[in-house]
């Protein structure tokens, strides 16, 4: 096989990074909107908990294609009018933030419920033993419940993060220059769509690697006091 | 929201759901029997066995679907060998493209629930079967695939859902499949919101049925009788 990339070695570099940011973006925004799903799914308040439930559903039974094109050319009109009402010119998305908002929108969908899960799996004893000690239900949360999620939820983050990782591709579709979209553009110049695709695939591979080793040390992290016990 | 749009545009959307079954049903059936040699020579202890269905499912999860298409359908022309070929024909069609790649794509997924599945049976039921005098080949056909099947359904009903979602990916290669029909009628109407909001309620009316068809499955192969253990 024919390794020259005809001088797009830098560009795919370039792309490379693309794909991080846009993953580590998205991941963020993910976990505040997973963490909130959740909260509201847990709650006692029933709207809230309907709420929460009609995100998940909605968010996870469309496929993230679909959010990523509709949330860059559907909110085009919305946001010029805006703009133009607030008379700042007109608005629009960057390509980057709308897959930002994509990612990470099908990200905290599947977040709520790993969260979720990781909330129903804390005894109840301990939250007792907060309120018991005069804890208010916020402090509970954040000193007892949290750090707790954290070792529960990591196993299921770690897989969805994966998968986000995977989707960052999908935002090729509307142009912002991160690995996929760079080889696209490689082979418009080249002719060699094989080589280039076949370069792209490996990079997602390598950044899965990566992200899989980071992850295992974390998760070990975690679990640190636990693993014993489990066994 | 302009209704009217969207009852206009229903009939050809309802093509491109059809489409979007069509290339589904192929990829998690052909994928399923691709899958079974696939997972039970992964489960294999035997490196030489076990390696190269590793590799393949390695690939095949840790890169984009996407990113598979193209290698497929824009990839392969770069070799005069495969346009010569007798399969140019299919590898030049973009149904028959997105098809493969999404069989390749969900066959590793589907190996490794079945691993997972094969894995999860209770070691007795193995050795019962083995003790009653069931061939090693024997006791896999009627025991352990039987019983794999059954641990590993709901597993496999959530990775049809994911084909279902990954379908519309389908449409960068100019297939005509629901995400693809939606943005061929969007280049004429200009109407993104509605357009996309109709194909999105057709993604989600479709995956609910799949749900429901599967949790029917699921009564008729008894599989909550069968986990108790």
């Amino acid at each position: 096989m024919n390794i020259d990339l005809y001088g797009f070695g830098p560009a795919l570099a370039a792309g490379a990074l693309m794909t991080v940011k846009l993953a580590l973006s998205a991941l963020c925004l993910g976990l505040l909107l997973g963490l909130a799903g959740a909260l509201a799914k847990t709650s006692g308040n029933r709207p809230l908990q309907w709420l929460g439930g009609f995100y998940s559903t909605l968010v996870r039974g469309i496929p993230e294609l679909l959010w990523v094109l509709l949330i860059y050319f559907g909110t085009v009109n919305g946001l010029r009018s805006i703009g133009l009402a607030l008379g700042v010119g007109s608005l629009e998305l960057s390509p980057f933030a709308a897959g930002v908002i994509a990612l990470g929108l099908c990200f905290g969908a599947y977040a709520t419920e790993v969260f979720r899960g990781a909330i129903l799996a804390i005894p109840k004893g301990h939250r007792e033993a907060g309120l018991a000690l005069g804890l208010s239900t916020s402090r509970i949360f954040i000193r007892l419940v949290l750090p707790q999620m954290w070792r529960i939820a990591l196993p299921g983050l770690g897989n969805l993060f994966l998968i986000l990782m995977k989707d960052t591709a999908l935002v090729s579709v509307i142009s912002l220059e991160e690995i996929m979209r760079n080889a696209q553009n490689a082979v418009t110049v080249s002719k060699q769509p094989f080589t280039f695709y076949m370069v792209a695939a490996l990079m997602y591979l390598s950044l899965t690697a990566v992200a899989m080793v980071a992850l295992h040390f974390m998760e070990k992290r975690a679990a640190r006091g636990f693993a014993r016990a489990s066994q | 929201m302009n209704w009217e749009v969207i009852i206009k545009w229903l009939p050809r959307l309802m093509q491109g759901a059809t489409l979007t079954l069509e290339l589904v049903a192929i990829a998690v059936l052909a994928g399923l029997i691709l899958a079974i040699p696939l997972g039970i020579a992964r489960t294999s202890k035997k490196w030489y066995i076990s390696g190269l269905p590793y590799a393949y499912i390695f690939f095949f999860r840790g890169t984009p679907l996407l990113v598979q298409l193209f290698l497929v359908y824009y990839g392969l022309a770069q070799f005069d060998a495969v346009r010569e070929s007798s399969l140019w024909p299919y590898l030049r069609s973009p149904f028959w493209c997105a098809a493969g790649t999404m069989t390749l794509h969900t066959a590793a997924y589907i190996a490794e629930i079945l691993r997972g599945a094969l894995q999860a049976i209770p070691k007795g039921e193995i050795e019962a079967a083995r003790a009653l005098g069931m061939s090693r080949s024997k006791a896999l056909v009627h025991i352990m695939l039987p019983r794999a099947a059954r641990i590993g359904l709901p597993a496999y009903s959530n990775e049809v859902i994911l084909m279902l979602k990954a379908s519309s990916l389908a449409s960068t290669v100019t297939l005509l499949e629901l995400t693809g029909m939606a943005r061929t009628i969007i280049a004429r109407t200009y109407l993104p919101v509605e357009i996309f909001f109709a194909a999105g309620l057709f993604y989600l009316a479709m995956s609910f049925v799949l749900v429901q068809a599967f949790k029917l499955l699921e009564r008729w192969l008894r599989v909550d009788a069968c986990q108790g253990r």
